[in-house]
């Protein structure tokens, strides 16, 4: 089996198939993008990954482990980590915070040696100079480093953005979901995203799923790519094979003109 | 030059020298404040530090977690009669019986919070509101808690009664420093664990608990952890309360010291350890004092006692307190929503590029 599986997946509301029978596999370190018109879906796959919703049928494998029925925070222990379509930080914390919560499962300390952080040897401050260590790596990757003290509330959107990503980051996860990464960000962000996708790929080895309307990134970046529409898979396979395919231009590509 | 930055300074207690100096001058000033101060100027100082431990623990759950309490009346009822009955009984040291009825509080949160793992908002308020009515009319049931008639405080004892190791504490300057150390041990405890792993999970669930969960929050143990944290604080303020007033009965935990502790930190500043100290100090003082002198303010004074006897009242007392109150109330939130923890930052802010 792939390094990671999505195998029969479905799960209706109110009687309406939502996602209808979808599976893929992903080998490790490539970059799988799943396409498909608004509504088709994709996010809801996310969902089903992430523990928020639970299938109705099918299974989610990480290195042969099945993931559904867990719940979200045992699935992030378990190496996944996602941003949303719609950007959900913690509004009223810092961008330092935000990203620090990232480690939320990598740390130890707890409310008593926490309360009990009294100069720079206890064990909580080693704690986190450890990794406020790790964080500032991220801050200067996304290139983030003038925010690193201010709220996220107060950032403009594409910035909140590459807080979100950094968050996923700093989990170290062995499966990133990014949902539209760069919905709202301008052609130059844009730019400075893809290569930091590519980045991530190559420098944290990790296995990505990326939801993405913007088809320069998607051909660009993708090794494969998954094409669904009301919530059925239509075509699987290599940017060339998606570009040459009429129903999923049909279904798609026709959409954006 | 080495340009490695310090991680210790985002965390550090005293992140300069200037704040160090001016804790030290204000610790100083605490410690030496009983002595020039009048007794019952003392007794209102241990009324608002009881109620400024009992604040930063409230605001934990409700400005850093997000949930809410109206039953923390009850926790603190737990707190003022678990100690004084464990050292009646049993005769332990003071600081133990407190740590004891602390956690016996603490645990009554933990179960608390088990539901408010599935109710929100007034849902929650409903069975927060619940308990502490329950615990109220419970401790008047019973007899070994004193039943309606309440319970006088035992001496409060150091060491142990009774014995060559007994160490008692007597009058209002020397319950003072004791809980002067106390509460300045809670504030520094709360104000760290706030700004670690834990703190850090709970403002998560705050925010977006979903984004939490995904992040690796466990939410069963945050929420319920977060009960019983800020359960625990009001358990430590109760226990002294119960040696501050040295006598109180089940009334004295009513519905209304519950909705008072949540004023405080409103109007102190929700999610702010700063402001949860203010909101306590400032309610308690106008409660305790300012409002209940106001017929001996010059000029207005008598004029405001009749306004409110005249027009605000339906049983013919005067209670301004409470309309000054609610007043005040008002305007902070309408005015500042960070509450006095806002206005504190404006005037920090200002101050800096002053006098640009
Ligand atoms: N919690 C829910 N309750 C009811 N219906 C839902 C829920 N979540 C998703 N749906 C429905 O499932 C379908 C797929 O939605 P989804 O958000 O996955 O689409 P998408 O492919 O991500 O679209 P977009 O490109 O607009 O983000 C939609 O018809 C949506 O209304
Ligand atoms: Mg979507």
């Amino acid at each position: 089996m792939a390094h990671f599986c999505v195998e029969n997946l479905s799960i209706s509301f109110g009687g309406i198939k939502a996602v209808n029978n979808v599976s893929f596999e992903v080998e490790q370190n490539k970059i799988f993008s799943i396409i498909g018109p608004n509504g088709s879906g994709k996010t809801t796959i996310f969902n089903m990954i992430s523990g928020i919703y639970k299938p109705n049928e099918g299974g989610v494998f990480l290195e042969n482990e099945n993931l559904v029925g867990l719940r979200p925070d045992t699935i992030a222990r378990k190496g996944v980590a996602r941003t949303f379509q719609n950007i959900q930080l913690f509004g009223n914390a810092t961008v330092m915070d935000n990203l620090m919560l990232g480690r939320h499962i990598h740390m130890k300390t707890g409310i008593m040696s926490g309360a009990f952080m009294l100069g720079r040897r206890s064990p909580a401050a080693k704690e986190e100079i450890r990794h406020r260590e790790v964080i500032e790596h991220i801050i200067d990757f996304l290139d983030l480093q003038a925010l690193r003290d201010l709220f996220v509330s107060n950032l403009p959107y594409g910035k909140r953005k590459l807080v979100e990503l950094g968050r996923a980051l700093a989990l170290e996860p062995k499966v990133l979901l990014l949902d539209e990464p760069s919905a709202g960000m301008n052609t130059e962000e844009k730019d400075d995203l893809r290569i930091w996708i590519k980045d991530i790929q190559e420098d944290y080895k990790v296995t990505i799923l990326l939801i993405e309307h913007d088809m320069n990134m998607v051909m660009g970046i993708s090794d494969r790519i998954l094409a669904i529409n009301q919530g059925v898979k239509i075509i699987e396979g290599t940017p060339q094979e998606i570009q040459r395919n009429s129903e999923v231009i049909a279904a798609y590509l026709g959409e954006e003109d | 030059m080495d340009m490695k930055r310090d991680y210790y300074e985002d965390v550090e207690l005293f992140k300069s020298g200037t704040i160090l100096v001016w804790t030290v001058v204000l610790l100083i000033f605490l410690f030496t404040l009983a002595i020039y101060l009048p007794s019952y100027n003392i007794y209102l100082l241990n009324i608002i530090m009881v109620n400024v431990i009992l604040a930063v623990g409230l605001n934990i759950l409700v400005g850093y977690t997000g949930q809410i309490s109206l039953g923390h009346a009850g926790f603190f009822a737990i707190g003022a009669y678990g100690t004084s009955l464990i050292m009646i009984h049993l005769h332990f040291p003071f600081i133990a019986a407190l740590i004891i009825a602390a956690l016996i509080a603490a645990i009554f949160g933990f179960i608390i919070g088990l539901p408010a793992l599935r109710l929100e908002g007034p849902y929650l308020a409903i069975a927060t509101l619940g308990f502490g009515l329950t615990i109220m009319h419970i401790i008047g049931r019973w007899d070994i808690f004193g039943g309606r008639m309440g319970i006088t405080a035992p001496p409060l004892d150091l060491g142990i009664s009774g014995s060559s190791m007994s160490w008692v504490i007597q009058g209002d300057v020397k319950i003072y420093y004791l809980i002067l150390i106390i509460t300045v041990l809670m504030v520094i405890g709360a104000r760290n664990m706030m700004k670690t792993r834990v703190g850090r999970a709970f403002m998560s669930i705050r925010d977006d608990d979903i984004a939490a969960e995904v992040m690796g929050v466990n939410l069963t143990i945050y929420k319920t952890m977060s009960f019983a944290v800020s359960a625990f604080y009001a358990g430590v303020a109760g226990g002294l309360y119960g040696f501050v007033v040295g006598f109180f009965d089940p009334f004295t935990f009513n519905l209304i010291l519950s909705i008072l502790f949540l004023v405080m930190i409103t109007v102190g500043g929700l999610g702010s350890i700063m402001g949860a100290i203010m909101g306590a100090i400032l309610i308690t003082y106008l409660q305790y004092d300012l409002l209940k002198n106001v017929e001996n303010l010059p000029y207005v004074g008598g004029l405001l006692m009749t306004v409110s006897k005249k027009w605000f009242t339906v049983i013919g007392l005067a209670n301004f307190s409470s309309i000054a109150l609610g007043l005040i109330m008002i305007a902070i939130v309408i005015f500042e929503p960070l509450g006095m923890f806002g206005i504190w930052i404006r005037i920090k802010k200002y101050w800096k590029t002053w006098p640009f």
